[in-house]
């Protein structure tokens, strides 16, 4: 998604440089509240770590492969504020040293990949968290969830931007399917190792996941002579609600929105879609052909009405992120179950 | 005037990490100004721990460490961090400057040490390792034992109250393991050594104390200590084949 | 890439460009994108302009061409868009070899390619006339709020810590046979991915241990002030001021 230089018009660019600049403004601030002396380190971190991870190409479905924005991985970690930071260094890094990504485009890869990543994941994470029980795998599971969908926001606001400004003659509806197939798959990868990640952090070290502070629990300190002392005072946890009907209905809400917005998105549908998708828009996740995929043109194989083909594939995009995100959950809090039984 | 207070002075030090392992359950000690004390256990014992209490990177759940007098706390950290110099134990992890002449200066220069001051220190931090010489090289390319003796110049040209080192001879060829203990006697501070290298410990240190299931567990001449089969066994401590300490005569 | 790829960036050297202090290239090289991107892109001339002066950076900071080619290969992914754009494009068709292409598609795709190419280019020569600490010093001269040069500082750190990290777990992930091909293989990614965070966390912790134990507060003390005079701040413009001499011609003739 590194947008290049000469990509979009100035106009585009200068807006997006002041909103980008004015982002970061508010991050600094926000930043401060978030950690303590470990800001800097802890986000140097992240960052260098969301930069080798871009690195690993994961491979998406037949023959594609996409890598981490990171945006909603370093919010889960660190927190929003400073999410952005550490995406946009990276960004900055990227540009100044590795000429990767255009310097007249730092603004729009700045607002697309760190601000709209970041405060997208971590609302949908936070709003699944709140009302989910406080446990690990409600954590993961979120994280998930929203690491997936940011993804695909993003790529719509780079259509969205494109639409205002880019210099390509490309029909904006092919850019929307384009860039909102392939990120919806790409969303489930970004989604998948985001909480993998996370998950394994909190197995480990807990507190350095900044996203589940809820879920500290309170340390009994013992001396040799058998007082105890307890060192955290934590709120007592709020009383669990069930996840079910979040995830219903938030499923239900993304497969409406998936079929609905790629039915209206295909309305003028011609044959050099394809190629924009695979060989272009998509660019800095490697050219691709989809092949024998079922979702190959981002349209179902033999359903002859291409609207209700593209439709259909959106549906089956979220659904694919919805059984991926419920498997991972179960395993998750089945093995939570299974460690608390060894433990009891 | 009183008596100058210890240099390190622990009391009813106890921990848990933060997934709820307890690591210390109530340490005790004082080290007296001018002391060369070894800390003496086995792995997982509480070491590292307690030694991260010494300058408040970790903050006591339970009890007080006092370095000079000065307690351990939030707002006296600045001072406690240039009183107790610590040496890590991987090198690599302590020197992360690209030059030897930029690490030896972060620490003094965080201090507000600038200009003239400064170069001296490092000049003399560098010289009380015998390596006065490496100061313009990237620390990478020096040899293991050059690097940890620069790791403890680093903490030197702080002038600190106490020198704290963290296994100082592990994965040290011989030479360099008679090259840093030749530096460790030559040096005018306090010194708390942890290892379970226990000839080494006898070698630098009169007094030894054994750190065995998150408390003190034994407090003593080394020789005695170390002359105990049976209390070394009780801690999973071990000489090494073919060597044997004779009790101190009294 | 892996490991070691930082130190590629870097041509150490001793020329005009590279005494020059930090904190004029980097507004000068952000300058001379914005004058190229603002160029209209039917002025050949002026984009000619521009590589020659970027030719002239690169022969009076010694960096030869064949360094700077192989450093472009982070511009492919666009080059293989650009190369579509003609085909996929819309509006008037025009007929070039025997190819029925988009004249739209076409100019698109020049401007892209030239524009990103020269700003490619300009961002390899600051790069590898400035190591990346001294361009982090620039940055901080510059006023670029101090969190944010500090989190570049830490991810300069420990980027190499965690792409050792990253080669050794590949080497054992390798050496058992494992290759990533498929949709089924992103579990085994996302673990590394995870048990990669931890290992460079810890690693990265102890650092960052050592640095407080000898004082750090937050802000790297500066013991080098490198000052920059009326005279590097002229030498830095140069290039900036041509290209916008160009541009602004290129503007009245057009």
């Amino acid at each position: 998604m590194h947008v290049p230089d000469g990509f979009f018009n100035a106009s585009v660019s200068i807006a997006a440089g002041a909103f980008a600049a004015a982002g970061l403004a508010v991050c600094l601030r926000g930043a401060r509240r978030e950690l303590d002396d470990r800001t800097a380190p802890m986000a140097g971190l992240v960052a260098a770590f969301i930069f080798a991870v871009q690195m690993l190409n994961f491979p998406v479905a037949a023959g594609t492969s996409g890598h981490l924005l990171g945006g909603t991985l370093a919010a889960v970690l660190v927190g929003p504020y400073t999410a952005v930071l550490c995406v946009a260094v990276v960004l900055l890094v990227q540009g100044f040293f590795f000429a990767d990504g255009g310097l007249t485009a730092l603004g729009v890869n700045i607002t697309l990949m760190a601000i709209v990543t970041a405060a997208v994941g971590w609302t949908v994470f936070r709003l699944i968290v709140r009302s989910a029980p406080r446990s690990r795998a409600a954590v993961s599971v979120a994280a998930f969830i929203g690491a997936a969908v940011s993804v695909p926001v993003a790529a719509m606001g780079f259509t969205v931007l494109f639409w205002l400004g880019g210099t390509a003659p490309i029909d904006v509806s092919s850019v929307a399917i384009a860039m909102g197939g392939v990120h919806v798959l790409i969303g489930l990868g970004e989604g998948l190792i985001t909480a993998l990640t996370v998950s394994s952090v909190l197995a480990v070290r807990p507190d350095l996941v900044y996203g589940a502070r809820g879920l500290k629990t309170r340390l009994l300190l013992r001396t040799a002579d058998g007082r105890s002392t307890e060192v955290i005072d934590e709120p007592a946890p709020a009383p669990a609600r069930s996840l079910r009907p979040i995830l219903i209905g938030g499923a239900l809400v993304a497969v409406l929105l998936a079929g609905v917005v790629s039915f209206y998105a295909s309305s003028s549908p011609d044959g050099l879609e394809k190629v924009a998708g695979d060989k272009g828009l998509n660019a800095n996740e490697q050219s691709h052909v989809l092949g024998d995929s079922p979702l190959a043109d981002y349209g179902v194989k033999g359903v002859g009405n291409e609207r209700l083909a593209v439709g259909l594939a959106g549906v089956a995009g979220v659904g694919i992120t919805v059984l991926a995100g419920g498997a991972i959950f179960y395993t998750v809090r089945r093995r939570t179950r299974d460690r608390e039984k060894v433990s009891a | 005037m009183s008596m100058p207070p210890p240099s390190l002075r622990v009391s009813e030090l106890a921990y848990a990490y933060p997934d709820g392992t307890q690591a210390l359950y109530g340490v005790d000690l004082t080290i007296e100004r001018g002391e060369r004390v070894a800390l003496l256990g086995p792995n997982g014992a509480g070491k590292t721990t307690l030694v991260m209490h010494l300058n408040g990177i970790l903050t006591a759940g339970h009890g007080v460490v006092e370095v000079a007098g000065l307690p351990v706390r939030k707002n006296t950290l600045g001072e406690i961090r240039r009183r107790v110099g610590l040496v890590f134990q991987d090198p690599d992890d302590q020197l992360f400057m690209p030059t030897v002449r930029e690490d030896v200066a972060f620490g003094p220069a965080n201090l507000g040490v600038r200009g003239a001051e400064l170069e001296l220190r490092v000049k003399e931090a560098l010289e009380q390792v015998g390596l006065p010489d490496v100061i313009d090289r990237p620390p990478h390319h020096l040899s293991f034992g050059q690097r940890r003796r620069v790791a403890v110049a680093t903490v030197l040209a702080m002038r600190p109250e106490i020198l704290v080192l963290d296994e100082p001879s592990s994965n040290l060829d011989p030479a360099s393991r008679r090259e840093l203990a030749e530096v460790l006697r030559s040096l005018d501070v306090t010194v708390l050594m942890v290892t379970h290298d226990l000839p080494y410990a006898l070698e630098l240190c009169e007094r030894s104390l054994i750190l065995s299931g998150g408390v003190i567990a034994a407090d003593g001449a080394t020789r005695d200590l170390l002359a105990d089969p049976g209390l070394l066994a009780a801690h999973r401590l071990e000489l090494p084949y073919g060597f044997a300490v004779a009790p101190q005569p009294y | 890439m892996g490991a070691g790829h930082t130190h590629q960036l870097y041509r150490p050297g001793d020329t005009v460009v590279h005494r020059l202090p930090p904190q004029c290239k980097l507004p000068a090289v952000a300058a001379f994108a914005v004058v190229v991107v603002a160029t209209p892109r039917d002025a050949f001339w002026a984009f000619g302009v521009y590589v020659l002066l970027l030719a002239a950076v690169a022969a009076v900071a010694k960096v030869p061409a064949r360094f700077v080619l192989r450093r472009m290969v982070i511009e492919v992914p666009f080059v293989v868009f650009a190369v579509a754009l003609p085909i996929i494009g819309l509006g008037e068709r025009v007929e070039v070899l025997g190819l029925s292409l988009s004249a739209e598609g076409l100019w698109a795709a020049w401007n892209i390619l030239a524009k990103a190419t020269l700003g490619v280019v300009a961002s390899i020569l600051l790069a590898a006339t400035t190591e990346p600490r001294k361009m982090l010093l620039g940055a901080q001269r510059l006023r670029l709020p101090a969190l944010l040069v500090q989190i570049a500082m830490f991810m300069l750190r420990y980027m190499d810590v965690i792409l050792d990290e990253m080669r050794r777990m590949r080497v054992a992930r390798e050496s058992r046979g494992f290759v990533a091909r498929d949709v089924r293989h992103l579990p085994v990614i996302a673990k590394s991915a995870g048990a990669l965070f931890i290992r460079s966390y810890e690693r990265g912790e102890r650092v960052h241990l050592a640095m407080l134990s000898r004082g750090y507060t937050g802000s790297m003390p500066v013991i080098d002030d490198l000052g920059a005079s009326a005279r590097s701040w002229a030498t830095a413009a140069l290039l900036p001021a041509a290209a916008l001499a160009t541009a602004v011609l290129s503007w009245s003739v057009s």
